[in-house]
C-alpha cells in the first residue's frame, strides 16, 4: 500500500469514528408506551416534574367514556388546563385520585414523574412520527396558556 | 420569488454541488488505483433509510422509557406494561395489545362508570361503509367496537355529523389528527402500513379499476 492510501484509510477511519461518536451524542428518541401523555403546562414553572398520564394503565380499568364523557377531559393533550386546585376539588384526576377509587393526591411523585423540561406531548402519535410534519396554525381554543 | 430568495437558493445550489464534487473526489482518492472499485460502498452521509426511526425495543418499564425520570424514586414503583399485559391478546402495533379482542374475549372488563362496576355500555351494532375512490379497499366504520369504549357524544356531532356520507374524510386529514385521526394515531391503533387494512377492510368488486385522471382522458397524443 502506498503512503497516500494509508493516509486516506486513516483519514476515513477517523471520520468514521467521529461520525459514530456524533451519533452516540444525539439524544435517543423516547420509547415510552404508546399513548402516554406528558402534561407540563405549569409543573416545570412551579418546580415540579411534569405529570405523566398512562392511557394503557387506565384503559385496562376504565372505558374512554368515563374520562372523556363523564369527567369532561377534552381530546387534547394539555388542553384541559389541569392544576392542583381543580384536582383537590375532585375534578379531572381528582375525580378518582381521592383515596376512594384510587390512591390520593399526597402521592405527588407517582404523577409528577416526568423528566423535567419536556414539553406537553402525546407519546408515539402518528403525527409526531411523520417525516415532514405539516405546519398547523395554533387556534385560539388550542392555545396552551 | 424575490431577488433575495433567488440569491439564497442559488448559493444553496452552489454549496450542494460543491459538496457533491468534494464527495466525488474524496471517493476517488480513497479508492485510488490499487484498491478494487467497490460499488456498494456509500459515504457515511448516505446510510440506508435515514428517515426510518425504528424502535429498538417495545413495552419498556417506566424507568427506561425516556419520558419518566429514573431519578424520581416513585418512578420505580410504577407498573411495568408487560406485567399488566400478561394474558391479553397481542397485536403488532401501538401498545402491541389487541384491545378489541381483549374485550370481546372477556379478558378485560374496564368500567363504563367511574364507581359502579356493573354498569353496561350502550352498544350500537351498525356498520357504515365509505366507498374509497382509490385502489385500496373501501372503509368500514364499525359502531360496535367503538361504542364498547366510547359514548355517542364523544364523536357526534363534534367530530362526525351522524349521517351516512355527510362527512368529508380524507387520509391527509386523518394523518394530521382530524376525523378518525383524533383517536387513531394517538390512543387507538396507529396509522401505519400494518393497520391500513383494519379500516380499509371491504374488498373492491372484482371488476373494479381505478378511475382515469382527467389529464389522461383528455390527452391529445394518446
Ligand atoms: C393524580 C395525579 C397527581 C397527583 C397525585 C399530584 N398532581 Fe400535581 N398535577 C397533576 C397534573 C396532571 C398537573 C398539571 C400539570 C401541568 O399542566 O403542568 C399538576 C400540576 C401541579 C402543579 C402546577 C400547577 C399548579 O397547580 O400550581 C404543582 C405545583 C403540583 N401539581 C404539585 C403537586 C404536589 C405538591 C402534589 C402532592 C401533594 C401533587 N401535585 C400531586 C397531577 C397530579
Ligand atoms: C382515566 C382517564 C382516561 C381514560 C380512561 C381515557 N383517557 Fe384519553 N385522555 C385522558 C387525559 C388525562 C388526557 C390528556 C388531557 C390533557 O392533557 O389535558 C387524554 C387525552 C386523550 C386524547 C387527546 C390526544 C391529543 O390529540 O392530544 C385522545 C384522542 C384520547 N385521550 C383518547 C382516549 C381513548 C380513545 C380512550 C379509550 C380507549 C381514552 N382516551 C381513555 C384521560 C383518559
Ligand atoms: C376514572 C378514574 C381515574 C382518573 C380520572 C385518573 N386516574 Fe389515575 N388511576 C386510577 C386507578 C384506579 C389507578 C390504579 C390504582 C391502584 O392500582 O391502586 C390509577 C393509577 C394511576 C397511576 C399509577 C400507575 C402505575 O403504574 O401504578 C398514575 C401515574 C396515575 N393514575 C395518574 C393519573 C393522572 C395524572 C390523572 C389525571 C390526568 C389520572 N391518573 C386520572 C384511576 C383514575
Ligand atoms: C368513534 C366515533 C363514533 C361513535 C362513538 C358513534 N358514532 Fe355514529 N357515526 C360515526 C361515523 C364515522 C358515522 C358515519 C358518518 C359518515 O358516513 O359521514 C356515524 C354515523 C351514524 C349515524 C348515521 C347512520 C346513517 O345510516 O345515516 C347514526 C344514526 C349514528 N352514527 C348514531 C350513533 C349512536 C346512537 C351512537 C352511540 C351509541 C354513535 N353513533 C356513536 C362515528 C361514531
Ligand atoms: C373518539 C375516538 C375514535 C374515533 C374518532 C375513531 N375511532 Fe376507531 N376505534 C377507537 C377505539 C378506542 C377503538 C378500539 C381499539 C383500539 O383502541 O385500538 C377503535 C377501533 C376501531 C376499529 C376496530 C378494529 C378491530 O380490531 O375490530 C376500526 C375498524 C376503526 N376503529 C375504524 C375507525 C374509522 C374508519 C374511524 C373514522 C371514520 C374511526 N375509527 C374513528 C376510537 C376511535
Ligand atoms: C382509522 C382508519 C383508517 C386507517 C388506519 C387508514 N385509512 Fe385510509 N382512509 C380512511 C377513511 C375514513 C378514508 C376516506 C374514505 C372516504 O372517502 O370516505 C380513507 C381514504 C384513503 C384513501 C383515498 C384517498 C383519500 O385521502 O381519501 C387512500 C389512498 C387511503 N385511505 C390509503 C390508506 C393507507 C395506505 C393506509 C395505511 C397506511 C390507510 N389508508 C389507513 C380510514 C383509514
Amino acid at each position: 500500500m502506498s503512503s497516500k492510501i494509508k493516509r486516506n484509510v486513516l483519514k476515513s477511519m477517523i471520520i468514521g469514528v467521529l461520525a459514530y461518536m456524533g451519533a452516540l451524542g444525539v439524544p435517543q428518541p423516547a420509547q415510552a408506551e404508546y399513548a402516554d401523555v406528558v402534561i407540563n403546562n405549569y409543573a416545570d414553572a412551579a418546580g415540579m416534574r411534569p405529570a405523566v398520564f398512562p392511557h394503557w394503565f387506565h384503559r385496562i380499568r376504565f372505558r374512554c367514556k368515563v374520562c372523556h364523557t363523564d369527567l369532561g377531559f377534552a381530546f387534547k393533550a394539555g388542553g384541559n388546563k389541569i392544576d392542583m386546585a381543580k384536582i383537590i376539588d375532585g375534578k379531572f384526576c381528582g375525580a378518582c385520585h381521592n383515596g376512594e377509587i384510587s390512591w390520593s393526591v399526597e402521592n405527588c411523585a407517582l404523577c409528577h414523574s416526568g423528566i423535567p423540561g419536556q414539553p406537553t406531548h402525546f407519546h408515539g402519535s402518528t403525527v409526531q412520527r411523520l417525516i415532514a410534519p405539516a405546519y398547523k396554525p395554533l387556534q385560539d381554543k388550542d392555545a396552551k396558556n | 420569488m424575490n431577488h433575495k430568495t433567488k440569491a439564497i437558493s442559488f448559493s444553496l445550489a452552489m454549496l450542494m454541488s460543491a459538496f457533491a464534487w468534494n464527495a466525488q473526489s474524496y471517493a476517488d482518492e480513497v479508492t485510488g488505483v490499487e484498491l478494487p472499485v467497490m460499488l456498494a460502498e456509500v459515504s457515511p452521509a448516505n446510510i440506508f433509510n435515514v428517515n426510518l426511526k425504528k424502535p429498538k425495543s417495545r413495552n419498556l418499564p417506566p424507568a427506561e422509557d425516556g419520558i419518566h425520570d429514573p431519578e424520581n424514586e416513585a418512578t420505580h414503583s410504577l407498573q411495568h406494561p408487560l406485567d399488566a399485559y400478561k394474558g391479553l391478546p397481542t397485536s403488532e402495533y401501538g401498545n402491541y395489545v389487541d384491545w378489541v379482542k381483549a374485550l370481546d374475549e372477556g379478558k378485560l372488563r374496564p368500567r363504563w362508570d367511574r364507581s359502579d362496576p356493573n354498569e353496561e355500555p350502550f352498544v350500537l351494532d351498525l356498520d357504515i361503509v365509505r366507498p374509497v375512490k382509490a385502489s385500496v379497499p373501501d372503509v368500514v366504520f364499525p359502531h360496535r367496537q367503538h361504542t364498547e369504549w366510547l359514548y355517542c357524544s364523544n364523536c357526534h356531532p363534534a367530530i362526525f355529523i351522524p349521517q351516512k356520507n355527510a362527512n368529508q374524510i380524507s387520509m391527509s386529514a386523518i394523518l394530521l389528527g382530524e376525523k378518525c385521526g383524533v383517536c387513531h394515531g394517538k390512543v387507538s391503533f396507529p396509522i401505519e402500513t400494518k393497520t391500513c387494512r383494519k379500516c380499509h377492510s371491504k374488498p373492491k368488486p372484482a371488476d373494479w379499476t381505478p378511475p382515469l385522471s382527467e389529464a389522461t382522458l383528455k390527452n391529445p397524443w394518446k
